[in-house]
């Protein structure tokens, strides 16, 4: 009998996760269904954005909605650089929000796509000063490799411009930085459907990160539950090996040009 | 290709014929546009047309698509808060006019204090500080001053008072402010110079560049607008969309918003030279967004408050609570002020009104960083 392996836990920085679909916070109707829709995603990782914690307020305060047992990712959205990117990270952890930080740094409000050399300079420091960083990037392999090497626990490309809901348009350069580098990568915005997370997931992406496309979705607690099966599904599909696709190349039953190899001599 | 600053931008349209356009404008055009993915600017005055007014369902529903796409179910609350009223402008539209005889005020920083207190009971977290034009009663380190004090109650502060030069909008930003917001009120020069006749307002230029000057001294977010009635209105739309498009394609680190407010009575008597009717507001408001879809958009208390109601769902991002426009109105009560206001809800009763809609009221948005 044929037996998969069923430990496939994604670890970052030492850290087992439960499931490999992150969640974001940002664009809820109502901050009171975010603990039922996190937990209907079985998400293991959750992102707030830092400037919208409202501490010591009797008003609405963001992190009161992040049930205790998943990770609490803050991210640095509104930084526009990175000494900026830092403060928030410094902010967030004397807010006692943890050590997990989400590079997010954007000086570009017409298309949010973010600043990859800010966000390098921000992860370099924040790395030194012990904070589990992961860094939002454009998808270029060697920003990744210079986060890589300043001791990142993950990368983060976007599929697609934030809240686009466009899917996986950036395909060929993500699977660059799944091949090439040797870190999770966890796929960051953009992605708009279920089928678009499986896949990612199938090409090998560590998780996937998704916002907007259950915040806005008719049902956002059952278009959670869709994506968490959709990264489950996708995972198991790339454990299991996806199999070949034929194409012209090898569907071509005769081999006109080696064919004079196999001809016996006259 | 940038041109060096907005005055020059805005000469590009000197030959456009507002009126001939529309005339040429037909429903196949508006149809065009609402299924581009990125407007031109040209396409955004094809949906400011008369002839778009017919579609306005579907821009109501493109509209919405595009704020939910870019802001979420989510809705920033804010309050302005008035600390003087002292003007040396003449503005023939509104009641600071320095002519206007109403008993003027300027507080000082204790009862600036109560009033921070009083608003940040509310629960906001940003304010707006707002003052007449008087270097005298206001100078610049007198709204400095004041923004010192509400840092110690609020996590960001944001002005719109009169125009600083660079070098002041540089020690505002030190000094921690996040925001400011400035109304050209009317892009059309001739009838901005009949409009304000006297005092330092009077330089048009002067007024047009400051949103680019806040822009280049780092101020994080630039509002600008124009009081809708004192001009038609759909020339003033349009220059308000090419003013913001330009800083935000010039500015990309800025937030850029807008604010659609249309004339209200006030303690001056002005009678508006264009009616901006409810169809208009929500015409321009979706054309807004259709064509700057990460544009912020804020709605005033000049509104009534079924329309703000209604308008929350189609492309706003921003809304204003327990406003009074009177100085020190927060602790002292109100006794008039710049203009009437037509919504006298509290930030509670907002932020319920927005739950029944579906949204999540913001009470903080931004933690400054200084």
């Amino acid at each position: 009998m044929i037996k998969s392996n069923t430990n496939d836990n994604l670890q970052i920085n030492g850290k087992i996760l439960k499931s490999r679909f992150f969640i974001g916070t940002g664009k809820f109707s109502n901050n009171r269904n975010m603990p039922d829709v996190i937990h209907a995603a079985n998400a293991s990782v959750v992102t707030v954005a830092l400037r919208r914690a409202n501490q010591g307020s009797h008003e609405e305060n963001i992190l009161d909605y992040i049930p205790d047992d998943v990770i609490l990712m803050p991210n640095t959205s509104g930084a526009r650089t990175a000494d900026e990117a830092i403060r928030i990270a410094h902010l967030s952890k004397a807010m006692g929000c943890g050590s997990w930080i989400k590079i997010e740094v954007i000086s570009d409000n017409r298309y949010l796509l973010p600043d990859n050399m800010e966000t390098l300079k921000a992860s370099e420091t924040l790395v030194k000063e012990g904070f589990t960083v992961l860094p939002y990037i454009s998808p270029d392999l060697m920003t990744a490799k210079r986060l890589c090497d300043t001791g990142v626990a993950a990368v983060m490309p976007f599929a697609a411009p934030i809240g686009s809901n466009r899917g996986l348009r950036t395909k060929e350069l993500v699977q660059i930085l799944i091949d090439e580098i040797d870190l999770p990568v966890v796929v960051d915005a953009g992605i708009g459907k279920p089928s678009e997370a499986a896949e990612c997931m199938e090409m090998g992406a560590a998780a996937v990160l998704v916002n907007t496309a259950v915040a806005t979705a008719k049902d956002p607690l059952k278009m959670a539950q869709a994506f968490s099966k959709a990264v489950d599904a996708g995972r198991t599909a790339y454990l299991a090996g996806i199999g070949r696709v034929l194409g012209t190349i090898s569907a071509s039953a005769s081999s006109p040009l080696t064919g004079f190899l196999h001809k016996e001599e006259a | 290709m940038t041109t060096a600053s907005f005055l020059e931008e805005k000469q590009k349209y000197t030959q456009l014929d507002f009126k001939s356009f529309f005339a040429g404008i037909t429903s196949t055009d508006v149809l065009r546009v609402l299924n581009t993915p990125h407007l031109t600017r040209m396409d955004f005055l094809t949906l400011l047309a008369p002839a778009a007014q017919k579609h306005l369902e579907a821009m109501a529903r493109r509209s919405r698509e595009e704020t939910i796409k870019n802001f979420g179910y989510t809705m920033q609350l804010f309050t302005p808060m008035y600390i003087a009223d002292y003007c040396d402008n003449l503005c023939v539209y509104c009641g600071f006019n320095h002519n206007n005889n109403i008993n003027r005020r300027c507080l000082n920083m204790e009862e600036i204090k109560k009033e921070a207190a009083a608003i940040s009971q509310t629960g906001l977290k940003n304010i707006l500080v707002l003052t007449g034009e008087s270097k005298k009663y206001s100078p610049v380190n007198y709204i400095l001053s004041a923004v010192k004090v509400l840092r110690e109650y609020f996590d960001s502060v944001s002005i719109e008072v009169y125009s600083f030069s660079l070098e002041d909008y540089i020690r505002a930003v030190k000094a921690g402010v996040d925001g400011m917001t400035m109304f050209q009120e009317c892009y059309n020069k001739d009838i901005y110079k009949t409009l304000h006749p006297g005092g330092p307002k009077a330089n048009y230029e002067y007024r047009l560049d400051a949103p680019e000057r806040a822009c280049k001294a780092g101020m994080r977010n630039v509002n600008v607008g124009a009081l809708l009635g004192l001009n038609e209105w759909r020339e003033e739309a349009f220059f308000t969309g090419v003013h913001a498009d330009y800083l935000q394609h010039k500015y990309k680190e800025v937030e850029i918003a807008i604010s659609t407010p249309r004339i209200r009575p006030c303690s001056a008597g002005y009678a508006p030279k264009s009616i901006v009717n409810d169809i208009d507001l929500v015409q321009y408001i979706t054309a807004l967004r259709i064509f700057m879809p990460r544009a912020g958009i804020t709605l005033s208390t000049r509104e009534k408050p079924d329309m703000r109601n209604h308008l929350v769902k189609i492309g706003i991002t921003k809304i204003s609570g327990g406003v009074t426009v009177a100085v020190g109105g927060h602790t002292k009560g109100d006794d008039g002020g710049q203009f009437e206001i037509s919504d006298q809800r509290s930030i509670g009763q907002m932020a319920q009104m927005l739950y029944n809609e579906g949204y999540q009221p913001v009470y903080k948005d931004w933690q400054t960083l200084i």
